[in-house]
């Protein structure tokens, strides 16, 4: 009787046992082989370099699907006009990502309208001047500004010729965990990184596009829709003159 | 020459604590203005999203290039071997520390991240011109405290020329550095000129030289010492002509702009229609800062005159506020040409709809700490000729000039 006593003690504790290393070891093999398995874990290379073609002749007058999408997305909505601001000044200091610009050609009278933001250059002025280098290029054609170097100079805003940047003029309560923000630090546009990093497709902007108008994709991928369309037809740099080598290219203006 | 003999400032106390108080009441209503701007953050200021560098890098641009000007004098008896200016070093040097380190405060408490200074001093993109800037500022500070040992330790004094040269060579070099802040600006129109290094150099010669000017004279008068008319005419000629060249920089500048149609858009918003921008160049910069104080300082009697060299030296310093206000803030204000062939009819960000100019309307706080670092500036100057042997005991016309009477 004490025999079968002790069999089942043993085997109950061979059992726990068991149990528990599985349960201490296991969690950690998960984690470890999910964060293996996002892109996220492996270095960023050059061999992508991800851009935006906008077609204005889509674009639509008067929307502004991407201007919120972008907002939500980032969590750029999550930001109120502090207390005792007047709207204009908030107007002018709140953090805007991408916006809408409604152009006239002044020989043609030629009316476009489109979306205008970080335009991801292959030569930034934004990073050429920023003297801690938090505002970098990553090898993906990404530009995009380093939180925990960035001291809020805004030496960056002063040269980019696309005045893209937005500099967080208040305190920040509330952000997403995958983007992160705080006050007194520079931020613009990052073709939606976050995605990049765990392996989710597009942008923002351009999902919520329902005209078509913006198209995401790998400048390096000769296979890409985005090359394929920048081959088929003309397409301008803004600021061309300066020579930058954008990654967002624009049709139609 | 006689033996020139250096005394502590001795104003009696209770004028110089009183002084300091003054002072020490102003600097603690900038502080509070600072820890109000950094605990809200820079939505209580004027600046924005358009105009991102407003006041208060007028104030610290300004006395950054007043600085190295204030420099200039200690350089005149040192490098060129100037006597008569020679007894004029020590001030010299000590204003140039002083509102150096007042102007890069002001900038430091202006970051969005103040307590990220140590990123800054630790972390460096060489191809920024501010990272290079951080190097020479420091660089500076060190160099003007060892010219000062040469100056006042008589054992050190066999390098007095040779740290002289030094710093001179160095604050030419600095002030290159601080116009290129915006001389490498290619994306704005009413930066991106190589010209404006040596705009910056020749303006630090007039605004250093008008600082050094009125608190020599204060200090002097203060406390009854003899300040000589032969020295002070020879400094406000100097003044008279690095003005007259400051003027002639800004005709080639403009002339330069006019010349390109590209450029006619921006020139027309300087100089013609550009609201307080193009009066602050007209009335502040060109008419008070430049053709007043010229011809006081060359008029035969006013510019012989005490109160003369006082109003001319004020002046210029109001004149070198406004020019910093033109091109630091009048160059942001100015639309950017995103879209050169275009012109922008609508905008979910403004950019200057029509060409219309981009906002900035100062604010209180903004000025308060620019004027903290002015009052900054002045206190340690003060204390300092206080403490320490700053200060000729007499600079009259017999003692500075070996052929006098």
């Amino acid at each position: 009787m004490s025999e079968k006593i002790d069999q089942n003690r043993r085997e109950f504790v061979s059992v726990a046992g068991k149990a528990a290393a599985a349960s201490v070891v296991a969690p950690g093999v998960l984690l470890h082989s999910i964060a293996h398995a996002e892109p996220r874990a492996e270095p960023v290379t050059d061999a992508v370099r991800y851009g935006l073609l906008i077609d204005t002749t889509k674009c639509a007058d008067g929307c502004s699907d991407c201007v919120s999408a972008c907002d939500k997305e980032n969590g750029l909505d999550l930001l109120g006009k502090p207390d005792g601001a007047t709207d204009e000044d908030w107007a002018r200091q709140k953090p805007r990502w991408i916006r809408t610009v409604k152009v006239k050609d002044r020989l043609s009278g030629h009316v476009s309208s489109l979306p205008l933001m970080c335009q991801h250059c292959e030569h930034p002025p934004c990073v050429d001047v920023c003297p801690t280098g938090a505002s970098f290029r990553r090898a993906d054609g990404i530009v995009m500004v380093d939180r925990h170097t960035c001291i809020g100079c805004r030496y960056c805003m002063m040269a980019c010729p696309y005045k893209a940047r937005s500099f967080i003029h208040e305190n920040i309560k509330v952000k997403l965990s995958a983007v992160p923000r705080g006050k007194g630090c520079v931020e613009s546009c990052t073709l939606c990184v976050h995605r990049r990093d765990y392996g989710v497709a597009g942008t923002a902007c351009a999902d919520a596009c329902e005209h078509g108008a913006i198209l995401f994709g790998d400048l390096n991928d000769p296979n890409s829709d985005i090359t394929k369309a920048l081959q088929e037809r003309n397409h301008t740099q803004l600021r061309a003159d300066l020579k930058l080598n954008t990654g967002v290219r624009y049709r139609g203006i | 020459m006689k033996k020139i003999y250096y005394r502590e400032w001795g104003i009696e106390s209770p004028r110089y604590w009183g002084l300091l108080a003054v002072l020490t009441v102003i600097l603690a209503v900038a502080g509070f203005a600072v820890l109000h701007m950094e605990h809200e953050g820079h939505w209580v200021t004027g600046m924005n999203n358009e105009v991102v560098w407003g006041v208060p890098h007028v104030f610290a641009i300004f006395l950054i290039v007043a600085a190295s000007g204030a420099l200039n004098v200690a350089a005149l008896g040192s490098v060129f071997g100037k006597h008569i200016y020679k007894s004029l070093g020590r001030l010299s040097g000590l204003l140039a520390m002083t509102l150096l380190l007042s102007g890069l405060l002001i900038l430091v408490l202006d970051l969005g991240q103040p307590s990220r200074l140590i990123v800054a001093m630790t972390t460096y993109n060489f191809k920024s011109i501010f990272a290079w800037n951080i190097y020479l500022y420091v660089g500076f500070l060190v160099i003007v405290a060892a010219y000062l040992f040469t100056m006042m330790e008589r054992k050190a004094q066999r390098f007095y020329k040779g740290v002289g040269l030094l710093a001179f060579v160095w604050r030419l070099i600095l002030t290159t550095g601080t116009g290129s802040i915006f001389g490498f600006i290619v994306a704005r129109p009413g930066y991106d000129a190589a010209m404006l290094a040596p705009m910056f150099i020749i303006m630090s010669f007039a605004y250093g030289l008008a600082i050094y000017l009125l608190v020599l004279m204060f200090t002097f008068d203060a406390e009854g010492r003899a300040l000589g008319d032969k020295l002070l005419g020879r400094l406000k000629s100097l003044l008279g002509i690095f003005v007259s060249a400051i003027f002639y920089f800004v005709l080639v500048y403009h002339l330069t702009n006019l010349y390109g149609t590209e450029n006619h858009e921006y020139e027309a918003f300087i100089l013609l229609n550009g609201g307080i921008y193009t009066t602050l160049f007209w009335v502040g910069w060109v008419l008070l800062g430049m053709l007043v104080p010229m011809a006081i300082l060359f008029h035969p009697a006013l510019g012989n005159s005490r109160g003369g060299i006082i109003a001319a030296s004020l002046l210029v310093i109001l004149g070198g506020l406004a020019a910093m206000y033109v091109i630091v803030i009048g160059g942001q204000a100015f639309p950017m040409p995103i879209f050169p062939d275009k012109i922008i009819l609508e905008s979910g960000f403004q950019d200057g709809i029509g060409g219309a100019a981009l906002y900035y309307s100062p604010s209180l706080p903004e000025f308060l700490l620019g004027i903290g670092g002015v009052a900054l500036a002045l206190g340690v100057t003060l204390v300092a000729v206080r403490m320490l042997k700053f200060l000729p005991a007499s600079l009259a016309d017999e003692v500075v000039d070996p052929h006098h009477g």
